[in-house]
């Protein structure tokens, strides 16, 4: 499984949007379970050199959604179903952040449905199964 | 111990020249401060009065309401962490944490210590026989084992290399998280400790022109690129910092702070949004030419 160690940022995007983005990769990927504890707000800092007050905002944001879970005095733990939670969120953007940009390259290029069809299925036995 | 530190109004004025000038900023323990501006922008100014080295021309200082300037109780709660020439000191670095112990009521000689070990400093040694980096290693070590409510490091890193200065970086972290206090930060390696700070200072001629917190500096950063004409459109009524052409694209930094809907709406022209590096804004916003245009 390929581990989630890259730590330079996309600058179109707001950080702190990309803090929330990692930490929900790695619960995933499994790399962080249910009830796992999650790295603390000042490793993160240390570990991505990104200020704590863009880490803390990530945070917030998954705590709202109900992915992670605060333990006052303990830390931050991945709450029960967040995986499943994070795939149907991510379904909903998938159109939007993956197929669009890559109907609008293909026009640039004009590609045809059927040679991007024929695409898909070519590339598709490329992908590699989870574990 | 809580403080709040009321700089006011405050001007330092040297025969004709305006080193300061009408300074005004709150600073609270707990917050990690950097101090950002060109050489002779005044930072150093601004630092030295904050540890009463010497006196404001005009306005104050309070710290919890009482006048910081010479004042007995509070002098020695401020630690000033800064280039020191060593080149005629005899003693050890030992002999300096003694000192410090004797001095400083809030000094952690345990702490020190720990330090010492983690930076590798040879506490033994003549001090003038250390490396340069080696005695900023010293000056950081007094400053952050003091644990003064008020810390300023002022250029500490002077000869550390980088592995050296990562060090410097997480211990201040690490002891701010344990024993919150006011730290400041003045600095020129701006992209590399930018993510220490929780607020940014920006002095530019004597004058404080960004007091905010990181977080927001940021969101007000934007570079809008893409054809001419359309970033001519997109761009037209914003802040602008700085503009650059090649060939018929057009890329054009903007100051101000964009709501999202403004960001989607000039992404539908076609056009990439990116945010600004602290950076980058340091660059635009204390750059000699004239105030951006509106």
């Amino acid at each position: 499984m390929k581990v989630e160690l890259s730590k330079s940022f996309d600058n179109k995007k707001p950080i702190f949007l990309q803090i929330k983005e990692r930490i929900a990769d790695q619960i995933i990927n499994n790399q962080l379970k249910e009830h796992d504890q999650i790295p603390s707000t000042n490793q993160l800092v240390q570990f991505y050199k990104v200020n704590h007050l863009t880490v803390a905002k990530g945070i917030t944001l998954l705590v709202e959604d109900e992915i992670i879970y605060k333990k006052r005095g303990v830390g931050m733990f991945v709450s029960e179903g967040a995986k499943e939670k994070l795939i149907l969120q991510r379904r909903e953007g998938f159109a939007e952040e993956f197929v669009l940009p890559m109907l609008e390259e293909a026009k640039k290029l004009r590609l045809t449905d059927d040679e991007i069809h024929k695409l898909m299925k070519e590339w598709k036995g490329r992908v590699k199964d989870e574990d | 111990m809580r403080i709040n530190v009321e700089v006011k109004n405050l001007s330092v004025q040297y025969k004709e020249f305006k080193a300061l000038n009408n300074v005004n900023v709150t600073l609270e323990s707990g917050k990690i401060y950097g101090l950002i501006g060109r050489n002779g922008a005044g930072k150093t100014s601004l630092l030295s009065l904050l540890a009463s080295y010497r006196k404001p021309s005009s306005g104050f200082i309070t710290i919890n309401g009482e006048s910081l300037f010479e004042n007995e109780e509070w002098m020695p709660k401020v630690s000033f962490v800064h280039y020191t020439d060593y080149k005629d000191e005899h003693d050890t670095a030992k002999v300096y944490l003694e000192l410090a112990e004797r001095y400083r009521s809030t000094f952690d000689r345990e702490y020190a210590e720990q330090l010492a070990t983690v930076f590798k400093l040879a506490l033994d040694k003549p001090i003038r026989k250390l490396s340069t980096g080696m005695q900023s290693v010293l000056n950081v070590i007094i400053g952050l084992a003091s644990r003064s409510p008020i810390t300023i490091f002022d250029e500490a890193y002077q000869g550390m290399d980088a592995p050296t200065r990562e060090i410097f970086y997480k211990e201040v972290l690490e002891d701010q998280a344990r024993f919150p206090r006011i730290i400041i930060l003045s600095t020129h390696l701006v992209s590399e400790m930018e993510y220490l700070f929780d607020k940014v200072l920006m002095i530019h001629k004597g004058e404080l022109v960004v007091h905010e917190p990181i977080d927001r500096l940021l969101q007000k950063g934007f570079s809008i690129t893409g054809t001419a004409d359309k970033v001519d459109q997109a761009v037209n009524g914003l802040q602008k910092l700085s503009e650059q052409k090649l060939g018929g694209t057009k890329s054009v930094m903007v100051y101000e702070e964009l709501p999202e809907q403004k960001v989607e709406d000039i992404q539908q022209l076609g056009l990439e949004v990116e945010q600004v590096s602290l950076h980058d804004l340091f660059i635009q916003l204390t750059s000699d030419k004239e105030e951006g245009s509106k």
